[in-house]
C-alpha cells in the first residue's frame, strides 16, 4: 500500500535532523497560522498563487531562491563546522552517512533551487519591461515552470524528515548512485528532483526564447537589446540545448534503478563513462547558464551607475556568443583523469582556455565602462565591483585547471572547490544580489536600506576570501574534497579560516535580514515614486515602480540603444499619449499550481515506490493539461478608461515631484501627442 | 574611510600570498619528489605567471577606474556617451589571445610529455604495481614478487612504478600528490599510470574522488627506499602467513569500517588482478586487450570499445 515507506522513515533518532526538520515544520505552521490569523489566504490564492503576471512570477521565484539560499547555506556551514572539528582522531559531530547528504544536497540546492530560480525570477521581472512587452510569450507556461521548481525543492526539503537524500554528490556519479551502492531512497529524491526541476527549467527556455524573439516592442533591434536582455537570450538557448541532455542522462539512471537495466552498471555492458559525459554536456553549460545572466546584470548595473553608455556593446554580444558555443566543447575537463589520451584532453584543455578570451574582454569592457563615468557607489555598484576583482582571481585558477596536467593534481582537491565558488559566488550570486538590489525597487515599490545593505556586503565578501582562500592553500596541500575527517593536522588551520569565513558570510546573511525588516519599515520614506530611481537607461525604469499590470498604456518605440536614456534626452520619456486603447491580459489560472502539486505528489510516489499514487498522480497531471488547453477563456480586458484612470494617478504623482524638481516640469507636466 | 577599507582587504589578500608562497613543507604540491611532480609544479607556476599579466592590470584598474571617476570627483573627466575604441578593443582581445596562446603552446607540449600512460624512462626496470580499489581501501599487488599489501606500497627512488589500475567497486581517483599525476580507477577497466621518487621518504597517498561512506579513511602510504631496503620490505612480506587466495580476496572485497590497517599476503593468486577486471563482463577478453600487453598508446576509453 505505501511502498517503502514506513514510520522508520522519520529521522527522530538524530538529534540534528529533528531540530532541522522540528524548525522548519514549525516555521512553516507559524506562516501557515499567520495567513489565516489576516484572513490573506483568498488575496495570497488569487493574486499570487494563481497570478499569470510575469512580475509576480518572478517575485515568487526569488523568494523559493532565497529559502534555498538559507537551506543551502545551513548545509555549508555544517560542512565548514564539521571539517574544523574532525580533524585527527576525531570524528567531528556528523558521521559520514550524514555529512555525505549534506556535501550532496548544498550542490544540488545551490544550483538548481537557488541560482537557477533567482536567475529566472530576475529575468522574469526584467525581460518582459526591457523589451517594451507586456508579459512573456506564454504566461501559462511561465506559471507551470514556477510550480514544477517549487514541487522539486519541495521533495528536496521532505527528504530531510522523511527518508534521507542522496549520499552521492550533487553530480550522482554512476555507479555510486545505482542501487548496488546506494540502495537507499536518497539517490531517488536526488533523481525525481532534479527532473521535475530540469523539465521546469527547459519550458522555462523555451518561453524566453520566444519572449525575446517575438515581444519585443518596435524598433528593438537585435543590437538595441538591452545586454541582459542578450545574456538572457543566450543563456535560454543553453537551456534548450543542455537541460534534454540531463532529462535523459537521469532518465537512464532511473531506468537502472527502477527497472534493473544496465546502461551505467559496473556490470553487463553498463558504462559509467557515458553517465559522466552525458553528466557534464549538460553540467557545463549549465555553469554558464547561471553566470552568464549574472554578466548581464552586470553590465546594465556599471552602465547605470557610472551614467555612461556600457563599452564596447558590440564586442560584449560577440564575446556571450562566443562563450555559448564553446561552453559545449569543454565537457571533458571534468575529468581529464579519466585516461583519455594526451590528444583528447588537450583538445578540451584549449577549448577551455580559449573561453577565457571573450570572459577576459568582459572584464575589461565594464572596467572601461567606468572609464570617463561619474560612477555612484549604491550597493548594487559594490558587489559589481567586489565581482570584476574577485572573478578575475576564480577565472585564472579556472585557466590553470584547464591545461591538463596542472589538473592531474588539483583535480578533485579543495582547490577545485575553492575555483569554482570563486567563479560561481562573485560570478552568478553576488550577481544575483546586484540585480535583486538594483530590481528591487522597480518589482515592489521602494527600495532597500542602503547602509545595512553595505554592512551585508562587507561581510559577504570578507566572509567569502576567509572561507575560500584557505581552500587554495588546502587544495596544493593535496587534500581531497568532501573529506567528512582527516588525519592530516597540517590541514586544520586552515580548515578553521575557512569555517570563521562561513560565520562572517553568516553575518552577512542576517544582516541581509535586518535589511529587509528595516527597510519594510522604512518604505514610505523609500518609496520610489518615479520609477526611475536610478537614472536608468533601459525601458524598465520607464514603468512606474511597481509597474502597472500591463507594464506600459502603450508599447514604448524604440530607436537606440539605451531605449530610455534616448527617450529623456530628446524629453520624451513621459509624454502623454492622446488616448489609451482596451489592453488584453492573462487571466490567472489554477492549472499550473495544480500540476506542480500532483509533480510532488508523483515525484513522492516514485521515490517510496507508491505505484497506485504516482499513477494517479501522473493522470491528474494529464487530465490538467487537457483541462487547461480546452479552456477558452484565457484572456481579461482592460478597458482603456481603467488605463487612463491609473496613468493619470501616475501622472499625477510624477508632476507633484516634478513641481519639486523645475526643469523636469515640462518635460512631465506637459501632455505631447504621441508620435 | 572608504579607502581604509580598500588597504585593510589588500593586506590580507598580500598576507594570503606570502602565506601561499613561503611553501612550508606541508604544501605538498610545491614540494615534489619526483619528475612528474616536479614538471607539473612548473605548468602550475607558469600558469600563475600568465595570469598575472591580466590579474594585476585588472586590479590596478578595479581601484583606479572607481576612485578616479566616482561622482564627487567633479574634476575627472565625463564622456558619457564614449562607448568604443578601437586601440582598447585591439588590446583587449589581443593580449588574452596571446596569453592563451603562449598557455596552450606550453599545455600542448606538457600534456603530451605528461601523459600518465607514457612509460618514465629509465636505465632501471619498472616496478610493476597493479591497484585495486576496494571499499574502502586499496590493494596492491606485485605480480613480479608475487606479493600484496593492503594501503602500503614500497618501491624504490629512481626506479620507475608502473601502475595498472581498476576498481572493484565504484569509480574513484588513485593519487599521490607528492609524485605526481592521479588516474581513474574504474571497474571492467584498466587505467594506467607511470611515477618515480627521487628522495626516500614516506608520501601520503590517497583517493581523490569520492566513493560513498568509508572514503574519508581510504589513504594509504607509499614509501621510497633504497634497493636494498625495498628487497628487505620485499622479504618481510613474504614471511606473512595471510595468502591471498579468491577466498580471502572475497572477504577482503567486502565494505570496510574506518581505516583498514596495512597487511601483507605473501602468496597471491596467479592472474588475480586480470580476474577483478574480468568478472564485470564475463565476454571481456576475448581478443587480445591492452591489459595484458601493457600496450603503452591505449587508454581507458578504448580498452572498452575494444573489449566489448
Amino acid at each position: 500500500m505505501f511502498g517503502k515507506l514506513s514510520l522508520s522513515a522519520i529521522p527522530y533518532n538524530n538529534p540534528i535532523t529533528i531540530t532541522a526538520v522540528g524548525g522548519a515544520v514549525l516555521l512553516g505552521l507559524v506562516i501557515l497560522g499567520l495567513i489565516t490569523y489576516y484572513r490573506k489566504w483568498t488575496y495570497l490564492y488569487k493574486e499570487w498563487l494563481t497570478s499569470l503576471d510575469h512580475k509576480k512570477i518572478g517575485i515568487m521565484y526569488i523568494i523559493l531562491a532565497l529559502v534555498m539560499l538559507l537551506r543551502g547555506f545551513a548545509d555549508a556551514i555544517l560542512m565548514r563546522s564539521q571539517q574544523a572539528v574532525a580533524a585527527g582522531g576525531s570524528l567531528g559531530f556528523l558521521p559520514p552517512d550524514h555529512f555525505d547528504q549534506i556535501f550532496s544536497a548544498h550542490g544540488s540546492i545551490m544550483i538548481i533551487f537557488m541560482a537557477m530560480p533567482f536567475m529566472v525570477g530576475l529575468m522574469n521581472i526584467v525581460v518582459p519591461q526591457q523589451i517594451g512587452a507586456r508579459d512573456v510569450a506564454f504566461p501559462f507556461m511561465n506559471s507551470l515552470s514556477l510550480w514544477l521548481t517549487t514541487a522539486a525543492a519541495l521533495l528536496v526539503m521532505v527528504s530531510l524528515g522523511v527518508g534521507e537524500f542522496s549520499k552521492a554528490g550533487w553530480s550522482g556519479y554512476a555507479p555510486l548512485t545505482e542501487q548496488q551502492y546506494s540502495p537507499g531512497v536518497g539517490v531517488d529524491y536526488w533523481i525525481w528532483a532534479f527532473q521535475i526541476a530540469g523539465i521546469a527549467s527547459t519550458m522555462t527556455g523555451i518561453n524566453f526564447l520566444v519572449t525575446i524573439l517575438k515581444m519585443r516592442a518596435p524598433g528593438m533591434k537585435p543590437m538595441r537589446l538591452p545586454l541582459f536582455v542578450w545574456t538572457t537570450f543566450f543563456t535560454m538557448l543553453l537551456v534548450v540545448w543542455a537541460f534534454p541532455v540531463l532529462t535523459v542522462d537521469l532518465a537512464l539512471l532511473t531506468l537502472d534503478r527502477y527497472l534493473g537495466m544496465h546502461f551505467f552498471t559496473n556490470t553487463l555492458g553498463g558504462n559509467m563513462m557515458m553517465y559522466v559525459n552525458l553528466f557534464w554536456t549538460w553540467g557545463h553549460p549549465e555553469v554558464y547558464i547561471v553566470i552568464l545572466p549574472a554578466f548581464g546584470i552586470f553590465s546594465e548595473i556599471v552602465a547605470t551607475f557610472s551614467g555612461k553608455r556600457l563599452f564596447g556593446y558590440t564586442s560584449m554580444v560577440y564575446a556571450t556568443s562566443v562563450i555559448t558555443i564553446l561552453s559545449f566543447s569543454v565537457w571533458l575537463h571534468h575529468f581529464f583523469t579519466m585516461g583519455s589520451s594526451p590528444n583528447v584532453n588537450i583538445f578540451f584543455g584549449i577549448a577551455t582556455m580559449l573561453i577565457a578570451v571573450p570572459t577576459g574582454v568582459k572584464i575589461f569592457n565594464w572596467l572601461f565602462t567606468m572609464y570617463r563615468g561619474r560612477i555612484r557607489f549604491a550597493t548594487p555598484m559594490y558587489w559589481t565591483l567586489a565581482f570584476i576583482v574577485t572573478f578575475a582571481v576564480g577565472g585564472s585558477a579556472g585557466v590553470m585547471m584547464s591545461i591538463p596536467p596542472a589538473d592531474y593534481v588539483l583535480h578533485n582537491s579543495l582547490f577545485l572547490i575553492a575555483h569554482f565558488h570563486n567563479v560561481l559566488i562573485p560570478g552568478s550570486l553576488f550577481g544575483f544580489f546586484a540585480g535583486f538590489y538594483y530590481w528591487f525597487p522597480k518589482a515592489i515599490g521602494f527600495r532597500l536600506n542602503e547602509d545595512w545593505g553595505k554592512r551585508a556586503f562587507w561581510c559577504w565578501l570578507i566572509g567569502f576570501y576567509l572561507a575560500f582562500i584557505p581552500l587554495y592553500v588546502l587544495g596544493f596541500m593535496g587534500m581531497p574534497r568532501r573529506m567528512a575527517h582527516y588525519d592530516n593536522p597540517a590541514w586544520h588551520p586552515y580548515l578553521l579560516v575557512a569555517a570563521f569565513g562561513a560565520a562572517v558570510i553568516l553575518l552577512g546573511i542576517v544582516f541581509q535580514g535586518i535589511q529587509l525588516v528595516v527597510s519594510i519599515k522604512e518604505r514610505h520614506a523609500l518609496r520610489d515614486p518615479t520609477g526611475d530611481l536610478w537614472d536608468g537607461r533601459t525601458l524598465e525604469w520607464m514603468t512606474s515602480s511597481p509597474p502597472a499590470v500591463y507594464n506600459f498604456p502603450k508599447i514604448p518605440i524604440v530607436d537606440e540603444v539605451d531605449a530610455f536614456m534616448d527617450m529623456k534626452g530628446k524629453n520624451v520619456a513621459y509624454r502623454r499619449p492622446d488616448q489609451y486603447n482596451d489592453i488584453v491580459m492573462p487571466k490567472n489560472s489554477a492549472h499550473g499550481l495544480i500540476i506542480g502539486a500532483l509533480a510532488f505528489v508523483f515525484g513522492f510516489a516514485m521515490i517510496w515506490y507508491v505505484w497506485w499514487l504516482a499513477i494517479l498522480a501522473a493522470l491528474g497531471m494529464l487530465f490538467t493539461v487537457i483541462a487547461r488547453s480546452m479552456d477558452e477563456d484565457i484572456h481579461y480586458i482592460i478597458p482603456a478608461a481603467e488605463v487612463e484612470r491609473i496613468e493619470n494617478e501616475r501622472y499625477r504623482q510624477l508632476g507633484s515631484i516634478a513641481k519639486r524638481r523645475p526643469t523636469d516640469e515640462q518635460t512631465i507636466l506637459e501632455p505631447v501627442p504621441e508620435m | 574611510m572608504k579607502r581604509k577599507k580598500y588597504f585593510v582587504f589588500f593586506g590580507l589578500s598580500c598576507l594570503c600570498a606570502v602565506t601561499f608562497l613561503g611553501g612550508c613543507s606541508t604544501i605538498l604540491l610545491f614540494n615534489p619528489k619526483g619528475p612528474i611532480g616536479e614538471s607539473e609544479r612548473f605548468v602550475i607556476i607558469a600558469a600563475i605567471a600568465l595570469m598575472l599579466i591580466v590579474i594585476i592590470p585588472v586590479f590596478i584598474m578595479a581601484f583606479w577606474f572607481p576612485l578616479t571617476y566616482r561622482a564627487s570627483n567633479t574634476k575627472s573627466t565625463y564622456m558619457p556617451k564614449w562607448s568604443s575604441s578601437a586601440k582598447i578593443d585591439f588590446l583587449m582581445w589581443g593580449v588574452p589571445i596571446a596569453i592563451v596562446t603562449v598557455l596552450a603552446i606550453l599545455a600542448w607540449t606538457r600534456t603530451h610529455s605528461l601523459d600518465p600512460y607514457k612509460p618514465i624512462p629509465s636505465v632501471h626496470k619498472p616496478i610493476n604495481v597493479e591497484v585495486v580499489c576496494l571499499d574502502w581501501k586499496w590493494l596492491f599487488i606485485y605480480p613480479d614478487q608475487n606479493i600484496a599489501t593492503v594501503n602500503q606500497i614500497t618501491f624504490p627512488v629512481n626506479v620507475p612504478v608502473s601502475f595498472k589500475i581498476t576498481s572493484d567497486t565504484v569509480m574513484a581517483s588513485f593519487f599521490i600528490p607528492q609524485l605526481g599525476s592521479q588516474i581513474y580507477a574504474m571497474a571492467g577497466m584498466q587505467t594506467r599510470l607511470h611515477l618515480l621518487a627521487y628522495k626516500p621518504g614516506t608520501y601520503a597517498g590517497q583517493n581523490q574522488q569520492f566513493t560513498g561512506r568509508g572514503f574519508a579513511d581510504m589513504h594509504f602510504q607509499a614509501n621510497a627506499v633504497s634497493s636494498e631496503e625495498f628487497q628487505s620490505w620485499v622479504e618481510k612480506v613474504r614471511q606473512s602467513p595471510k595468502k591471498l587466495d579468491l577466498e580471502r580476496y572475497d572477504k577482503l572485497a567486502k565494505p570496510s569500517v574506518g581505516y583498514h590497517p596495512v597487511t601483507y599476503f605473501s602468496s597471491v593468486k596467479p592472474d588475480l588482478f586480470e580476474y577483478i577486471l574480468r568478472k564485470f563482463n564475463p565476454t571481456m577478453g576475448k581478443n587480445p586487450g591492452p591489459m595484458s600487453g601493457g600496450s603503452v598508446s591505449t587508454h581507458a576509453g578504448t580498452d572498452v570499445s575494444e573489449e566489448n
